[in-house]
């Protein structure tokens, strides 16, 4: 017997739309941004289209327009499915989602025109910081308040991450822009010199910590399961990677800035914490992958398994090398270079991108009450658009990198410089030219996702969807002390 | 073995405010270990010698090459390495950022490091370089940046700017402040960004180290 209780699934549409929309935006400007660097007449002599004013339109895009909406949307369609109850407050809610989007919307016309404060990944001047406060807050009380009235007793992991979410990026967001406004476009960080890079890098590193990772992971802990048909592999193993995870991260921004003018304890204490994060990093992989343990065949049959497979894979390799490029030695070699870059996209195309599409190809058919999504094969080419340009952009920024790393220390016999600076940009630049086309792939495979989610809101967007029943709530068993689970049933 | 027990974590998985209290807990110890002493130490460390807050028309050539957002290609950071001392410059000391906000230490190299770029070129070379750096480098990939000849400082705008950062503690007299709108007057977005990258690391610190240095970045 259900309850009477439906899901509230229309804000998660909304924040899904927003998501396919905002990833083909930040994308493209990304796209363009790869083109300036290759071919410079690109920036058209305009100062809204040139280069530096519109990179940081491009990571703000997809991290926080692109990134936040997907998390808010799968969070909360996460948040009713795990404790059987329908979304608190769902007035707030749909202010978390507008105000979400003016947000968005507010920086990416501001920040062009060069109302910004240019601090990386925290770019909107003050009034904006102060809308992505509120919306911030809100959107933790309608969580929080969702998961106080939860049915079922225990709180699903993936609600821990995006608890952990919610709340450090509050306090990250708060801390780092703490500033003394001159007017309503211009303002001064309270911080300066060491101080202030110290703290931009506590932000910069942690909004990877918890906006790029925690809260993906959460994505990850319920819809990996779910796709895999299975259960997680250790539930256990995942109590021990979140504590450890969400409390040895925020130690570590301060390997962001090895050899330079920050006092020498700071960034050792930050390499040393940076190389102790290999270990719930690979746990966390391992967990998720292992999860598909008996069921690999999806990976031949279903997009959306595809695209999580690979997207954990990329979540270990990337955070393995995050780890060895905090090391004083070989960050010596990559830093300022576009190895930094390229560690940047494996990240964020390899594991953010490819887990939010396989989420959400995994969701949208299910918040838009259809059976499946409207084209298989549209899955699947995405997936070898998306792969192949992500490879093309790796394989490029990684040789431009190491090549940069290896001309700026090159030394003569006699210990002179073996190349001046110029040399350099001009050994990279056939790279810039490669780099833009694996963007461009990746791009084209976003349009086929919006092209294929537009289609399968067909009936959403006619209004004939049917709202889904919370399930009766059911007397859940109390665990066993000690207890070893039921053998899997045999594959059929 | 006893702690790895379900039942000692069971509390925590079945109570949202616990849990979340927790979470706040073990997510405050790495930012206070690491920013609390910093802050502490930031009223210790001394400007660089010679060092002294911006000037109004360096102040306002520095807020464009904020707003230009310049940093996502160039750094201002000599880190502490053989290569990098050799051709930038004696490495960079905290005293010379103390009149930063924000920082521009940087991320990415796309262009050469700027911390001691002041004086290396001419003014006219760095005025010509800014509007198109092709006709100068014909291989670099920097934008033109032809709006900047035309904008005009906002006089008043600079003395409020020079008010607010009194506020936040940088040493600035009543002179300073009044003098600040004619230091300004006339003068283009180009005039004030040229002056401030004429005096990068001038103030602060020795000359380059060796002549390969110089040739390194004074040859472009």
């Amino acid at each position: 017997m259900p309850t009477k209780e439906t899901y509230d699934d229309r804000v998660i549409r909304l924040f899904l739309m927003a998501a396919a929309i905002w990833g083909v935006v930040g994308m493209s400007v990304g796209v363009l941004a790869a083109a300036q660097l290759a071919w410079p007449a690109l920036n058209f002599d305009t100062s809204w289209l040139t280069f530096s004013r519109i990179r940081t339109n491009h990571t703000f895009g997809v991290i926080f327009a692109f990134g936040g909406s997907a998390l808010m949307g799968t969070c909360y369609y996460i948040v009713q499915r795990t404790g059987h109850v329908r979304l608190a407050l769902s007035k707030v809610a749909m202010f978390t989602f507008w105000g979400w989007q003016a947000a968005c919307f507010l920086s990416m016309a501001t920040i062009p025109f060069g109302i910004t404060q240019n601090k990386e990944y925290a770019e909107p001047e003050w009034p904006i910081d102060i809308l992505i406060a509120a919306v911030w807050v809100a959107f933790g009380v309608v969580f929080f308040t969702t998961l106080a009235r939860r049915r079922i007793r225990h709180i699903y992991v993936a609600n821990w991450y995006y608890g952990a979410l919610i709340i450090a990026v509050a306090l990250l967001h708060i801390v780092n822009n703490l500033a003394l406004p001159v007017s309503l476009t211009k303002s001064y960080p309270i911080y300066s010199g060491a101080l202030d890079a110290m703290v931009q890098w506590w932000y910069g590193h942690n909004a990877v910590a918890f906006f790029l990772t925690a809260g993906f992971l959460g994505m990850m802990y319920y819809f990996v399961p779910r796709q895999a048909q299975q259960p997680l592999w250790s539930y256990r193993f995942s109590i021990v990677n979140f504590w450890a995870l969400i409390s040895i991260y925020m130690w570590a921004g301060s390997h962001h800035l090895l050899y330079t003018a920050l006092p020498d304890w700071v960034q050792s204490v930050g390499m040393v914490f940076s190389v102790v994060l290999v270990m719930p990093s690979m746990g966390s992989a391992a967990n998720g992958l292992m999860t598909f343990n008996g069921s690999w065949g999806k990976f031949r049959t279903d997009p959306a398994a595809k695209f999580m497979i690979i997207a954990l894979v990329f979540y270990a390799i990337s955070t393995l090398e995050g780890s060895s490029m905090a090391v004083r030695s070989i960050n010596s070699l990559t830093h300022y270079t576009d190895w930094t870059v390229a560690h940047v996209h494996a990240g964020a195309i390899g594991w953010v991108a490819m887990i939010t599409i396989g989420s959400l190809y995994a969701m949208a058919p299910r918040a838009l009450d259809r059976p499946a999504m409207h084209s298989h094969s549209a899955m699947n080419l995405h997936f070898w658009l998306h792969v192949s340009g992500l490879l093309i952009y790796l394989l490029s920024m990684y040789a431009a990198g190491i090549t940069e790393g290896l001309m700026w220390r090159a030394t003569n016999p006699d210990g002179s410089l073996t190349y001046d600076f110029l040399s350099s940009l001009i050994a990279i630049k056939p790279f810039y030219t490669v780099r833009f086309l694996g963007g461009l792939l990746v791009l084209s495979g976003m349009v086929v996702m919006a092209w294929n989610l537009w289609h399968t809101a067909a009936h959403a967007r006619a209004g004939i969807i049917k709202p889904i029943l919370v399930p009766a709530p059911e007397a859940i068993p109390e665990p066993v002390p000690d207890q070893t689970p039921e053998p899997l049933p045999a594959r059929a | 073995m006893g702690l790895l027990k379900y039942k000692h974590w069971e509390v925590l998985e079945k109570n949202a405010g616990l849990l979340a209290v927790l979470i706040a807990i073990m997510v405050s110890f790495g930012g206070l270990a690491e920013i609390l002493p910093l802050f502490n130490d930031a009223h210790t460390v001394k400007p660089a010698p010679g060092l002294k807050p911006y000037s109004a028309l360096r102040l306002a050539g520095r807020d464009v090459y904020v707003r230009e957002g310049c940093y996502q290609c160039h750094s201002q950071m000599i880190r502490t390495l053989s290569f990098e001392t050799q051709r930038y410059g004696k490495f960079s000391e905290a005293g010379e950022f103390v009149y930063d906000r924000p920082f521009q230490w940087g991320s990415k190299r796309t262009g050469p490091d700027l911390a001691r770029v002041g004086g290396k070129f001419s003014d006219a070379w760095q005025r010509a370089h800014l509007l198109a750096p092709r006709d100068l480098v014909p291989q670099s990939n920097m934008p033109n940046y032809p709006w900047l000849a035309e904008a005009r400082i906002d006089a008043n705008d600079v003395r409020e700017r020079m008010r607010a950062l009194r506020m936040l503690g940088d040493p600035y007299s009543e002179e300073d402040l009044a003098d600040a709108p004619d230091a300004v007057r006339d003068k283009t977005e180009l005039d004030a960004l040229v002056a401030y990258l004429q005096g990068l690391g001038v103030s602060a610190a020795p000359a380059a180290a060796t002549p390969v240095a110089s040739a390194a970045v004074g040859s472009p």
